[in-house]
């Protein structure tokens, strides 16, 4: 296939306005020697049918999804309403660049003006930005941001958080002048207040948890704000699952600094892990330090009301080596597709989408640690997340699950070696009722 | 033209656009016990879903893009994004898979990763690639952090590295956050690195060159492997930003030149929707030397199958969640298997012939501060139409009124008053005259009429924006009514 528009013609016409006779000219000056004399070596080009059902047939050996899943850890299965993917086709919001030019990327920056307002309408703090590039990174982002805010060497992260979460922080702070240290979690699988005071000083810049927690469990924030707060450390709260956000109580009235997370719950299909959707928001205070893409409103030259990216000064194309991130793209179209989703959902379906989350996930827990051999691993309270331990072992479980058409939970003892026999499951507003009595059912089976 | 209002300002009581399937599980208030909630979503929108959908179909509309109009920012490589690889994209064993799955439920993902890298390797000369960063800018704060970890792992550790002052902002700011120290490096007058320069401030504690080739300018460094000798020598190594790779493949192959790692941009060279600012994918290519410390996991085909390798001892580690931005990879994989060596080897000469035939065209009309030949892209200035008064930001929005998006202005920084254009393989001789002829008449507007020109756009949704005054007092957010 050729995407290519010139004509014949067109081409000996250019040529010649150019002054050449062949496009091989247009490369003399690629020295002879260094140029490429082969072709490259790929497979023979497909057309469109071709194309199509090569990918078909990749798309074949995928069978994960043709399973009833319960699984989650940091993507999740909701509901995305067909007005997402609809609007979101356009090509009007698919094929634009970053809206450099304001007058003629109005539609994107009003959609980003009005997503950084959700974002900071569900977090309640003052300031969201455009956008980065999935939860993980937004995290060591803010790991960074807070640690050009206090800088003190210290980072105590919770050991709760998602473990690929800290696995990106530590590669970001490899080479900077931070350490991190990770703080316990206790029986009810919450950070282990003890263990935070024991470990913050002087030196900490800034204290990262999760909640809902990597377990699940949703944290009492106000506790550690206090503590970190006592100490004049920034409070990092992550979230990775932001459909919690419709019903639990805000990080930014929990006293959040800065708030980071996974936005893919908000529109985005589960995709094999990506693209999905960073989000970032904090203290107003912290502005000139926040990292990203923000949309801010203006005038336009007769005073009509308009939007334009703004505090550019933070950024690499202004202030290079001295910017705030190296971002340039963000994640732009997905912050898209979760400003529709929202808007659809609006006020009333975001607390219902997070409350039958609650109810379903712990109908579920009920029901499964009510069969001999399941326990549930910690008591502290749960949104759509939890931990169970197999008594008799997990694989034996996992593996009869399977053959009956069920992904149960995600083995926790390769992240968490002490948690042998323990699998996190979750269950959204996508289960029936039918399909968590299905789990149950098999689980009573295996163990019986 | 009647002005959108936010989605906030036509909210209201008693509207809504969603419902959810009643909850059929045993309704328990206890579940709740203990947990912190929140009374209410302040000032969340409530809409109907014809409101939703007006909305945004009319914020949509204000846009400039591809699929309507030509869009020759430079450097950005705003090419055509096929259909029917949104389409592939989309399947639903692609779309629904997780990212936890089981490996041996998921090989057709892990298929997908592997050829495309294995495509990237034979289209660059590369001998292995990671596909985890996001973007650009994350390839190349990852190809700073392999050079990190390569050369600690040699007990060579090192702190600058060089960046040549035509380069894009995000390349000393990768390699500052990686640690480093970015110091700049001068153009020489064909507008390349200058090899005396090169030489003298390549020293031992120089841990990586940051060239960009062809460059801003879209001029080929021709030197390249004098550049890489003299580099290598001091045990440094050549970073290649490859954000301009279009100009190049099926042309010419960085890792059989010198270079050490780089990073493409799926969303320039293979065609993936730029999404307005995202989702990109930045994969990251690296010569044998630097495997060990590619981010992991890493897809390896074994005896049954392919697999994810997780042990990775020297490996700087994970750079994102999982795999990278997967759907948009299978975009580019659908891209690189739909044009095949011929086609691609066809996008970088007639990038290149549109290119020249613009730049010749407009020769004379607008200044060229080089003279040496270039590649995909040319970099004219203001500095004619200055003498009227009139700056390249004042040309770039008039553009607007002739129907064409604005070139590239905010760099390179060696060439004030910058209009960088990137006209792009797909484009038709036509919309190549029709844009020529536009800058042609602003050109005179400029001598003749220069208000009309400085007080552009005047055609546009909004006219022109006050950036200074959206910084200086920063309203980032709606604060209206949130107790409605």
């Amino acid at each position: 296939m050729s995407y290519i528009s010139l004509s014949h013609e067109d081409k000996k016409k250019m040529l010649a306005v150019i002054g050449i006779s062949s496009l091989d000219e247009l490369f003399c000056c690629i020295p002879e020697e260094i140029r490429l004399k082969r072709d490259l070596n790929l497979p023979s080009p497909l057309v469109e049918p071709e194309l199509i059902h090569h990918f078909e047939e990749i798309g074949k050996r995928n069978s994960d999804s043709s399973y009833l899943s319960f699984l989650g850890a940091g993507a999740y299965r909701h509901f995305i309403p067909y007005v997402v993917d609809y609007l979101s086709s356009r090509g009007e919001f698919i094929s634009p660049y970053t809206p450099y030019q304001p007058e003629v990327s109005q539609g994107t920056l009003q959609v980003i003006f009005e997503y950084q307002t959700l974002i900071c309408q569900l977090t309640e703090m003052e300031i969201a930005n455009a956008s980065l590039y999935e939860g993980a990174s937004a995290a060591a982002e803010a790991v960074l941001m807070a640690h050009r805010l206090r800088g003190n060497p210290k980072i105590l992260v919770a050991n709760t958080l998602h473990p690929q979460y800290k696995s990106v922080i530590q590669t970001y702070v490899k080479n900077l002048p931070i350490e991190i240290k990770e703080v316990n979690y206790n029986e009810r699988g919450e950070l282990d207040l003890d263990d935070f005071a024991r470990k913050i000083d002087a030196e900490t810049s800034a204290v990262v948890c999760q909640s809902p927690n990597f377990m699940g469990i949703v944290e009492n924030l106000d506790r550690i704000a206090e503590l970190a707060r006592k100490h004049q450390a920034l409070f990092i709260v992550v979230v990775a699952e932001a459909a919690s956000l419709g019903i639990l109580k805000a990080p930014g009235a929990c006293g959040a600094d800065i708030v980071a997370g996974e936005g893919q719950s908000f529109g985005l299909p589960l995709s094999f892990g990506g693209p999905y959707l960073g989000f970032m928001a904090c203290k107003k205070d912290f502005i000139r330090q926040f990292p990203g893409r923000i949309a801010g409103e203006t005038k336009d030259a007769e005073g009509r009301k308009g939007f334009v990216l703004t505090l550019s000064t933070r950024e690499q194309h202004i202030r290079r080596e001295k910017a705030t991130s190296n971002i340039c793209s963000n994640q732009a179209w997905c912050g898209l597709r979760a400003t529709i989703f929202l808007e659809t959902l609006g006020r009333k379906g975001m607390r219902e989408l997070a409350y039958q989350n609650i109810q379903k996930a712990n109908y579920a827990l009920e029901k499964l640690s009510e069969i001999n051999g399941v326990k549930r691993r910690f008591s502290g309270p749960v949104f759509n997340e939890f931990v169970l331990e197999f008594a008799g072992g997990w694989p034996k479980v996992e593996g009869f699950l399977r053959q009956n058409g069920v992904l149960g939970g995600l083995s926790l003892e390769p992240f968490f070696p002490e948690l042998k026999n323990c699998a996190l499951f979750c269950v959204t507003e996508m289960h029936k009722k039918d399909n968590i009595d299905r789990l149950v059912r098999l689980v009573g089976e295996v163990l019986r | 033209m009647i002005r959108e209002p936010l989605i906030f300002e036509i909210s209201a009581e008693g509207k809504r656009a969603f419902d959810l399937p009643k909850l059929d599980v045993l309704e328990k208030k206890e579940f709740l016990n203990n947990l912190p909630l929140r009374e209410d979503i302040k000032g969340f929108p409530q809409v109907s879903e014809i409101e939703v959908v007006r909305h945004l179909t009319r914020l949509s509309q204000t846009n400039f893009c591809i699929d309507t109009t030509f869009y020759p920012l430079g450097s950005c490589t705003m090419k055509y994004n096929p259909k029917v690889n949104e389409k592939v994209a989309q399947l639903g064993n692609f779309l629904h898979s997780h990212p936890h799955a089981p490996q041996d439920l998921v090989q057709g993902n892990l298929e997908v990763l592997k050829s495309i890298e294995d495509f990237l390797c034979e289209i660059t000369g590369m001998e292995a690639f990671t596909l985890q960063p996001s973007a650009g800018a994350q390839g190349e704060l990852v190809g700073m952090m392999l050079i990190h970890a390569y050369l600690a792992d040699r007990g060579s550790p090192r702190k600058v590295v060089l960046v040549p002052d035509s380069a894009h902002g995000t390349n000393p700011s990768s390699a500052h956050i990686c640690g480093y120290l970015a110091q700049e490096i001068k153009s020489n007058e064909r507008g390349t690195i200058d090899l005396a320069g090169l030489i003298q401030q390549m020293t031992e504690d120089v841990a990586a060159l940051m060239i960009t080739n062809p460059n801003t300018l879209g001029v080929f460094e021709s030197d390249i492997l004098k550049i890489a000798e003299i580099v290598h020598a001091k045990g440094g190594l050549v970073y290649m930003d490859g954000a301009n790779m279009n100009a190049l493949v099926g042309k010419f192959r960085p890792g059989d030149m010198g270079v050490d790692v780089i990073h493409l941009n799926l969303h320039k060279t293979f065609s993936t929707p730029h999404g307005g600012g995202g989702p990109g994918a930045g994969p990251v290519g690296v010569k044998k030397h630097l495997i060990p410390y590619l981010p992991f996991p890493v897809v390896e085909k074994g005896p049954a199958g392919y697999v994810f390798n997780h042990n990775r001892p020297k490996s700087i580690g994970r750079v994102g969640s999982f795999y990278g931005n997967f759907l948009v990879i299978i975009k580019a994989l659908a891209y690189i298997l739909s044009l095949g060596a011929e086609g691609l080897r066809e996008t970088a000469e007639i990038a290149v012939l549109n290119s020249n035939y613009l730049r010749k065209s407009l020769e004379g009309v607008y200044h060229l501060k080089y003279s040496t030949p270039t590649l995909h892209e040319c970099v004219f200035s203001d500095k004619l139409q200055k003498e009227h008064g009139v700056k390249n930001i004042d040309i770039a929005k008039r553009l607007i009124d002739y129907g064409h998006h604005p070139p590239t202005m905010s760099f390179p920084l060696i060439v004030p008053g910058a209009l960088m254009v990137e006209p792009t393989e797909t484009e038709s001789k036509k919309d190549l005259d029709l844009f020529i002829e536009a800058m042609k008449k602003i050109a005179t507007e400029a001598r003749e009429t220069p208000e009309v020109v400085k007080s552009a756009p005047h055609t546009s949704y909004v006219r022109r924006l006050d950036e200074t005054s959206a910084a200086r007092n920063p309203v980032l957010r709606w604060e209206g009514d949130e107790e409605k």
